[in-house]
């Protein structure tokens, strides 16, 4: 890791561990704009996902919130890096 | 513009499937000549900082309503319009498995509108105001403004063609709210872009790594 992925990965990991306490919690405006017009009354959620709305199942403070924000930029980085070492691997 | 399970008819979301799968493996294939290795672990950080930055829900206009970053303009403007799908593919992939945030019947129309129309409608826009010499910051915050407008209307049109809702009440209340979001996504893509030009970003682009 370079210097500036290295910044940019602690800035990200201090986004969503610490910023992302303070977010607003009102619905987006996806989610405004159905219950204006009715069509959000049939959201659903076929999957049961480990981390579901961003907390960590079990955990109950503000920790859980956090942890979960510092999980998915974990997760993301290293899945992009998996998934980039794979596709561009050749150098022009 | 997370849409869950339950919304989208099978006849939107298969077909929106079927095309952001076509999109990506043409992203893959030009990933494989044009992607330079070095530039993976910069766009990696990216995609975590975009997923970081789409957690912050700010309020707007005192309203019970919040919107974030889609970054699918940051992306497209850093790296340009094809690695922009597959950083942003990665962030909306993982929130709707991992998070349960966008459904997993949706995650082709999902992908299709955040990881593929966001970055390409702020790829052209961005692309069409170059011979007006905007300074950095308006050239960003107008494609980036636009972006999710346009991803607002296609949500209008997906949402109309499930036939959950008439496409003129859709698209009034999406554009009403996603007129603001899109201001924020400016102000963010605006502000951030100077500093992620500054690090290695900008210094990958100078030595033609990323375009």
């Amino acid at each position: 890791m370079n210097r500036s992925v290295k910044i940019w990965m602690a800035v990200s990991l201090i986004i969503a561990g610490i910023v992302s306490l303070f977010a607003s919690s009102h619905p987006d405006g996806f989610e405004k704009a159905g219950e204006q017009t009715g069509y959000i009354k049939s959201a659903a959620s076929y999957l049961s996902s480990p981390l579901p709305d961003y907390t960590l199942p079990g955990v109950d403070s503000w920790l859980s919130g956090s942890l979960a924000g510092i999980i998915g930029v974990l997760l993301t980085y290293f899945l992009f890096v998996l998934f980039g070492k794979w596709m561009g691997r050749k150098t022009k | 513009m997370h849409i869950p399970d339950g919304i989208l008819d099978v006849k939107v979301w298969a077909p929106a499937a079927v095309a952001a799968g076509a999109v990506l493996a043409q992203s893959v294939q030009f990933s494989k000549k044009e992607m330079d290795h070095r530039a993976v672990p910069v766009m990696g950080v990216m995609s975590a900082f975009i997923f970081a930055a789409q957690m912050i829900n700010f309020p707007l206009l005192g309203a019970a309503t919040s919107g974030h970053l889609i970054g699918g303009a940051l992306a497209a403007i850093l790296f340009g319009f094809w690695p922009a799908t597959l950083i942003m593919s990665t962030v909306v992939a993982i929130q709707a498995v991992v998070f349960q945030d966008g459904g997993i019947t949706a995650l082709g129309t999902n992908i299709l509108n955040m990881a593929i129309i966001a970055p390409g409608a702020a790829a052209l826009i961005y692309r069409m105001l170059r011979s007006l010499r905007l300074p950095l910051f308006a050239g960003a915050f107008i494609c980036s403004w636009f972006s999710v407008v346009i991803v607002a209307m296609a949500g209008a049109v997906e949402l109309a063609l499930s036939g959950v809702v008439s496409f003129g009440l859709a698209a009034k209340a999406l554009l009403f709210w996603h007129t603001f979001i899109g201001i924020g996504e400016g102000l963010i893509t605006a502000l951030v872009l100077p500093f992620a030009l500054r690090s290695s970003f900008g210094r990958l682009r100078d030595e033609g790594v990323v375009q």
